[in-house]
């Protein structure tokens, strides 16, 4: 049995020079051990017990499609505890099964592309719910702050996009296990924080929770609709969350009410214009 | 100037925070809050903030279960304009309010640099004149581009009167300018709105079609880069139709749509339940909201543009010009062609595959691909789709055949769910 010890839980790199290298020399996937050591990132990687030579990683010809690539970075990010080992039975595969990743129906590719749509959706929702709160400001740039907690280990993936939208303000997502800084243009990573990192207020939530209120038509109440795209374990994170259970609790009078109200007479507005027309 | 008037004493305790109750308020029964498909951008290297990546997203959901991606609010709710099935019609007795241009860009800012939006949704009441109306909204999104490096998502609603030196401006500045056709029929429309024309809508449609092309045109013969003609409405536009106000049928709606989607080359049309609204005019019945009328043409406006239908077959699986409630309208023109099933999922053509009840554009692609490795059998389906059970009577697999499952005249009984019980009153 070779084991390989991996920097990280999210180690890609590591993976993929160990992967090639025992693939170079056909070790079988049944054969390889993997694991993450996360007390001591990086100072065993992948040389310890079976003495995986990483460094002749491009010795034989191991290729893969471009897409594998892209597909393997994602699902490493996923907390599915096998999915080194199954990534590596797929490069293993792919050697003599060339095409193998444009049949969704095997049981491999099944469950590496549903990885890697679990990956993509957690990111998305991550851009989508990191909610900022504001910290200050220092040499004229604004400093922001946010605690998310995603389902999987994507702060990573997921950063870059905050880099493209916000360069000119400084910004921290912190969240359980890996926090993401942008500081004067510089981005560095860093261990888990707390939510009590960030403050627990800021002074655009009102405005944004009466938004959120407001835009709410009590006619057309579909929770469902609602908990699908924004399931409740984001509900805590989210500030205008806090809301929805009174407006659902008042969606059937306030429309009631609407129906039952009588006609009024048109405004004296109205009158005045229609005498001028 | 009767405005102008009012305005002062009006206006001048409401805070922002008022404000935007009002204006959002009445900006809800507008459906769109699309922020997907305009140019790719972002700010770095650039002073100011904001980014556009092709696919839009929901920063969060009402539980209406609508996306809430823009900042959808109305300039002002002031209306010299009476349409009857608006909740900002002149006569309605609704609270007033109007933004400055000010507050809006620093609102939309707030919210950008909060994550809470892509972007903004500008819409607003015709107040003084068109031209006036659409100048202060082209002066929000100016702002927003001009003063602040601004480059999120803007959507403008254009004022179908407004000059078109005002649309080339709004089209300069804005991902998607969109114009509401409101009702699908001119008749209609002259009767629930008595100040706006479908000739005029249509005119401005077709004007804002113009602007699109002239700037791809433009864009194309520039030989250097550097010299890129100023963009105009990347995002394109967009219309929305109000179902259940007037007596349109559902033929009538997709054949208008149809034609919206041909002449002007519209990315959506959006349908809008006609929703109860405070203060109803008189000559509309309060009614309940026909939620799943609106989603019934949803499916078949996806069918037109994706699966290959047109309007008449789809109207083959209703009756006298509307869509059957209970079952969607591509198994309803299944249950009525049972003479094109089954298809063979190992052999078929796209377009073939495209009309089996349960399968989309996604799901044929995989199959399509999936099917040179092996003949496919019903477990290989099950990974690619969501409900095999749902397609059993319309294909053949390498290892299922529905014989004459498909031809059952208890089958149409067998698929359509049950009626909702009805609750007590």
């Amino acid at each position: 049995m070779t084991v390989v010890t991996l920097a990280s839980q999210t180690d890609w790199d590591g993976w993929r020079r160990a992967a090639r290298s025992l693939c170079a020399r056909q070790i079988v996937p049944e054969a390889v051990h993997w694991q993450c050591d996360d007390a001591q990132p990086g100072l065993f990687a992948g040389e310890r017990d079976g003495c995986v030579d990483t460094r002749n990683g491009g010795l034989g010809a191991i290729r893969v499609p471009r897409s594998f690539l892209t597909l393997s970075r994602m699902v490493v990010c996923h907390r599915d505890t096998e999915r080194f080992a199954r990534l590596y039975r797929l490069l293993f595969r792919l050697q003599d099964e060339a095409g193998l990743l444009a049949n969704a129906t095997d049981p491999d590719v099944d469950w590496a592309l549903k990885c890697g749509k679990a990956i993509r959706r957690d990111r998305h929702k991550m851009h989508a719910f990191v909610r900022f709160r504001k910290v200050g400001e220092r040499d004229g740039r604004e400093r922001f702050a946010a605690w998310f907690e995603p389902s999987h280990r994507i702060v990573e993936l997921a950063t870059p996009f905050f880099v493209r939208r916000f360069p000119n303000m400084d910004w921290a997502i912190l969240t359980p296990d890996h926090s993401a800084i942008w500081q004067n243009g510089a981005l560095r990573y860093a261990s888990g924080a707390s939510r009590d990192d960030v403050p627990d207020a800021d002074r655009v939530e009102e405005q944004w929770k009466a938004y959120f209120a407001a835009i709410f038509n009590p006619a057309r109440l579909k929770v469902q609709a609602m908990t699908a795209e924004m399931p409740k374990k984001y509900w805590r994170n989210l500030p205008e969350a806090a809301l929805i259970p009174e407006l659902i609790a008042g969606a059937g009078q306030r429309t009631t009410a609407m129906r039952e109200s009588s006609v009024t007479e048109p405004s004296e507005r109205s009158k005045r214009m229609a005498r001028r027309r | 100037m009767f405005f102008r008037a009012r305005y002062p004493d009006e206006m001048a305790a409401k805070t922002t925070i008022e404000k935007l109750k009002i204006l959002a308020d009445a900006a809800k029964y507008d459906a769109s809050c699309a922020s997907s498909g305009t140019s790719k951008r972002n700010a770095i290297g650039t002073k100011g903030l904001g980014s556009t990546e092709g696919m839009g997203i929901c920063h969060a959901y009402a539980p209406d279960g609508r996306c809430i991606s823009l900042l959808k609010v109305l300039l002002t709710n002031f209306c010299t304009f009476d349409c009857r099935y608006c909740v900002n019609r002149v006569s309605s007795n609704v609270e007033r309010a109007r933004f400055t241009p000010g507050e809006l860009v620093r609102l939309t800012l707030d919210f950008y640099k909060r994550n809470y939006i892509e972007g903004l949704f500008l819409s607003s009441g015709i107040i003084r004149s068109p031209d006036y109306t659409m100048e202060q909204i082209v002066a929000v999104a100016r702002s927003l581009r001009e003063d602040h490096g601004f480059l999120g998502y803007i959507h403008l609603k254009s004022i179908p009167e407004a000059s078109p030196e005002l649309i080339a401006e709004a089209g300069r500045h804005a991902d998607r300018l969109s114009i509401n056709i409101e009702l699908p029929s001119a008749i209609g429309l002259q009767h629930y709105a008595p100040e706006k024309s479908t000739q005029t809508i249509r005119g401005a449609m077709r004007d804002v079609r113009r602007g699109i092309e002239d700037n791809h045109e433009a864009r194309r013969s520039r030989l250097i880069r550097k010299a890129k003609a100023p963009r105009f409405a990347p995002g394109g536009q967009s219309t929305q139709m109000i179902v259940g106000a007037d007596g349109s049928d559902d033929r009538q709606i997709l054949t208008s749509s149809t034609s919206l989607y041909g002449t002007y080359k519209l990315r959506r049309v959006y349908y809008s339940a006609y929703s109860p609204i405070p203060d109803a005019s008189a000559d509309l019945p309060p009614v309940r909201p026909p939620l799943q009328r609106e989603h019934r043409l949803y499916q078949a406006d996806w069918m037109l543009r994706f699966y290959g239908f047109d309007v008449e077959e789809i109207m083959d699986g209703g009756e006298q010009g509307m869509l059957d409630l209970a079952i969607d309208p591509k198994l309803a023109w299944a249950l009525a062609h049972r003479e094109w099933f089954p298809v063979d999922i190992n052999r078929a053509p796209r377009e073939r595959l495209l009309r089996v009840p349960g399968l989309g554009p996604i799901a044929i692609g995989k199959l399509i691909k999936a099917r040179r490795f092996a003949r496919l059998r019903l477990q290989d389906l099950a990974r690619l789709t969501t409900s095999v059970r749902k397609l059993l009577p319309f294909v053949e697999a390498a290892d299922w055949s529905p014989g004459s499952l498909t031809d059952s005249p208890r089958l149409a009984a067998h698929i359509t769910p049950p009626a909702e019980q009805l609750t007590l009153f």
